[in-house]
């Protein structure tokens, strides 16, 4: 190394430690007047309100993504008081005037999560630093939503979960910020487990293939246990990776086992290729134990059901929502819905769609956006007309507690859409649970 | 196309003032494209860093490496780790990164390195999926699985502890009382980054990178003059490495989580199409690749209906339909299609990448040309 080049690093160090810190000097301190000028975080200033729906445009759930980006833009429309109004007309107790909220006109930004916790995070952050998004929602996987949602605490503004199934969102990974209408793995199991008793008998045995991953886990848990309640043995657990395709190496070790009925924890593209090929393999023809070999899938979604065609018939699981339910809300929405893009919302839409009436009302209700009122307003909030009867938002976990659907796939189905019939409404009561058994914590308001 | 020419100093260092200047005024100029805000600007500057060292394997030697987003990964858990465990200032953290990415850049690099060519890009192809799927579920008491492992408040953090740092609310990186949020974060990114062009810049420049450079040419004349490629091939291998986890650290500390899919084979490819989009074997190009892919990534992807009705409200209704129908399905879910593209239009006009076109460009105004593997 020469003279010349000692000189030119010490220089340009010095020279970038000056020139940075001026500029890091001059750049932060707008920054921080502006921070201390704000009571919270977004507050709106102008004659709108900024919401950030960020949904799977790209990817694995790309479908559900898109059904829940027209759930929102229907939400907006209403909120804002034109079309019909949809449930706006049966939602009660209602604060809402349909001229936007609390006097401001709604727009929304968009995002896209590629169902990665990093791409959703970068989205959402551009949601909250660059659009000042007040509320973030949507999601179409657990990992993401726990993921945004913690974010979301950080930031501090309200995280709305979208379609999140895992009992970790509002378990040992709740947030204060964050609110789920979804419901989980756990309400699942106990909404199913009767059902079951009912229609396979308290004497059989299960083997269960899993997607490898978080949720998976949490519902293979649930629905053992609720199983094993009943008096139901587990034959084995087996774990297969997320996104493999073919599942045919774990589907013919089923057949030996001595298990009389398959469960299939997966979800997606992976749940509508493992039942197929369970289906195509005839495991549904046999007869094991002196009994018909049984197929299900606990988490059931009409998009999944779509695509795994005529494969889904009789196969027993839940879901949150179908489009086939008569109840004023239920039935409000799915005309506004289908008057709009011309066919029936999925659960994902239903979700989003209330989820997002439900932020609107909290700051209607609390008479601000600071995001401290909005979650004294949401936490235990009763409601009605919005689907699945009466619901509440516990205080405890922030989880909705609502009536669950045990679905069947539709024998006859009269139409294209029409893939599942509601076998049982599992009263609410029915799947309740202590807070406590999850653990977490929720933290404290974030403004 | 890669001859390191002896260029004078006077040139690298205002090189080097020009690129800082860029970078740490990029708060300012960014705002004008939309970008200026912080999430952005630390990703520009984050893969910034990633697309520069990943040139040093890619653009030097010729090696592809499919898998240097297990560094990336690697980085980011072990900073995350740090911040559980240890504390929650910054310095400890990078410092374990670089190191840990740089024995596990050790032990791929001298098992890939045994192959060249294609079978070497499998070979880490193979690794970095393998390392993927072991964080993803496997090895999930480490790495959290699927949700990803974040930093919580209940976590030991000894030195904290023992120096009796309370942390309020949720934990966030600091330096020495200065949190790495937002602005913050961007500047201490933009150092590293400019720190990681100053190294890259002599490497560039250095009797090393010539050898890099030999490698690439002609990797059999070398061996007949007496140089043994593998351990150069190692040493590159390893350094290019130690950027990815110095990138993945700082991920982890302008946002303290870190997720399996960091990992994956699609983020190993996103590099290489960093570094190729701006310009292989060039110092800038790899930069202004990342930056790039981040801008259409985050930006692009934003544009719906309701934003393009905005843009196009001067103009008259049946119109403004009509760029709208024209221009949507290129913007927002359509994002992938417009940098597809872009790719292909570039690798068929340009093959050298942006910089190639930025050459051409002064080449057209009559400038002296500037000289290849400057700039």
């Amino acid at each position: 190394m020469s003279d010349d080049d000692k000189k030119f690093g010490t220089l340009s160090r010095r020279g970038f430690l000056k020139a940075s810190i001026a500029t890091a000097a001059a750049a932060a301190a707008p920054t921080i007047l502006i921070r201390n000028a704000h009571a919270f975080v977004n507050e709106p200033k102008g004659a709108t309100v900024t919401l950030g729906f960020n949904v799977p445009q790209t990817g694995p759930y790309a479908d559900e993504g898109a059904d829940e980006l027209r759930a929102f833009k229907l939400a907006v429309k209403h909120l804002n008081g034109e079309g019909n109004g949809g449930m706006l007309n049966t939602m009660k107790p209602l604060s809402l005037k349909g001229n936007g909220i609390l006097g401001k006109k709604v727009v929304y930004v968009t995002g896209d999560t590629q169902t990665k916790s990093d791409a959703a995070r970068a989205s959402a952050k551009r949601m909250i630093e660059k659009d000042g998004a007040l509320m973030i929602s949507g999601g179409s996987s657990s990992g993401v939503a726990i993921a945004v949602q913690s974010l979301c605490q950080e930031a501090g503004v309200i995280f709305m979960a979208g379609l999140t199934h895992s009992n970790d969102t509002t378990g040992k990974d709740k947030r204060k910020h964050g609110f789920r209408h979804f419901f989980n793995a756990y309400m699942s199991g106990q909404a199913l487990a009767p059902v079951l008793a009912e229609e396979y008998g308290t004497d059989r045995r299960a083997y269960h293939l899993t997607a490898d991953y978080t949720w998976g886990w949490t519902q293979e848990e649930s629905i053992k246990n609720a199983t094993e309640a009943l008096g139901w043995k587990t034959v084995a657990t087996v774990r297969t990776p997320l996104g493999a395709g073919d599942f045919s190496q774990y589907i013919t070790p089923v057949l030996n086992s001595g298990a009389d009925v398959l469960i299939l924890n997966h979800y997606g593209k992976d749940m509508v290729n493992s039942l197929i090929q369970a289906v195509q393999f005839g495991l549904r023809d046999k007869m094991v134990n002196g009994k018909k070999f049984e197929i299900m899938v606990p988490l059931f979604s009409r998009l999944m059901a779509q695509g795994a065609g005529d494969a889904i018939k009789g196969i027993l699981g839940s879901t949150n929502w179908n489009w086939s339910l008569t109840d004023e809300g239920s039935q409000a929405f799915v005309k506004s819905f289908g008057a709009e893009y011309g066919f029936p919302p999925s659960q994902a839409a239903h979700t989003c769609y209330v989820q997002t009436l439900l932020y609107a009302n909290a700051c209607e209700m609390a008479g601000t956006f600071n995001p401290c009122g909005v979650i004294e307003a949401l936490e235990g909030f009763k409601f009605d007309g919005m689907g699945n009867g009466p619901t509440e938002y516990r205080a405890a976990d922030h989880q909705c507690f609502k009536n669950v659907l045990v679905v069947r796939g539709n024998q006859n189905p009269t139409s294209q859409f029409d893939l599942l019939e509601v076998v049982k409404e599992v009263p609410r009561s029915q799947v309740a649970y202590d807070p406590k058994i999850f653990g977490g914590e929720l933290g404290s308001c974030n403004a | 196309m890669q001859t390191i020419v002896a260029s004078s100093r006077a040139r690298d260092i205002l090189l080097l003032a020009l690129f800082s200047v860029v970078v740490l005024t990029a708060p300012l100029w960014a705002t004008t494209i939309g970008a200026g805000y912080p999430d952005l600007l630390q990703k520009f500057a984050v893969f910034g860093l990633f697309a520069i060292g990943y040139n040093l394997l890619f653009g030097l030697t010729g090696y592809l490496s499919f898998g240097h987003a297990a560094f990336l990964g690697v980085g980011s858990y072990a900073t995350v780790w740090s911040f559980k465990l240890l504390t929650m200032n910054v310095i400890p953290a990078v410092l374990l990164s670089v190191a840990i990415s740089a024995l596990f850049a050790l032990v791929i690099g001298f098992l890939s390195l045994r192959r060249t060519g294609i079978y070497f890009s499998i070979l880490t192809l193979a690794f970095a999926q393998m390392s993927y799927n072991l964080a993803y579920s496997v090895l999930t008491p480490i790495t959290n699985g699927e949700t990803g492992l974040r930093v919580l408040r209940n976590d030991p953090r000894v030195l904290d502890a023992a120096l009796g740092v309370q942390v309020e609310g949720s934990p966030l990186a600091d330096l020495f009382g200065i949190t790495l949020t937002g602005y913050s974060g961007f500047y201490f990114c933009a150092l590293l980054l400019i720190l990681g062009f100053r190294v890259s810049l002599r490497i560039f420049r250095s009797p090393f990178g010539m050898k890099l450079v030999a490698i690439k040419s002609n990797q059999t004349r070398m061996e007949y003059t007496g140089f043994n490629p593998q351990p150069y091939l190692l040493s590159a291998f390893v350094i290019s490495g130690m950027y990815a986890g110095l990138a993945g650290s700082l991920m982890a500390i302008v946002d303290p989580l870190a997720g399996a899919e960091r990992m994956q084979w699609t983020a190993s490819g996103e590099v290489v199409l960093m570094t190729i989009l701006g310009g292989v074997g060039t110092l800038i190009g790899p930069v202004i690749g990342a930056a790039t892919i981040k801008y259409f990534e985050n930006i692009f992807s934003s544009f719906n209906d309701q934003v393009l009705q905005q843009a196009f409200d001067f103009l008259p209704d049946w119109l403004a339909d009509f760029m709208v129908t024209i221009i949507s399905p290129f913007v927002g879910d359509g994002w992938h299609l417009t940098l597809g593209a872009l790719f292909m239009v570039i690798i068929i006009i340009l093959p050298g990448g942006m910089m190639e076109g930025f050459r051409r460009i002064a080449a057209l105004f009559g400038r002296k040309p500037v000289k290849e593997g400057q700039a």
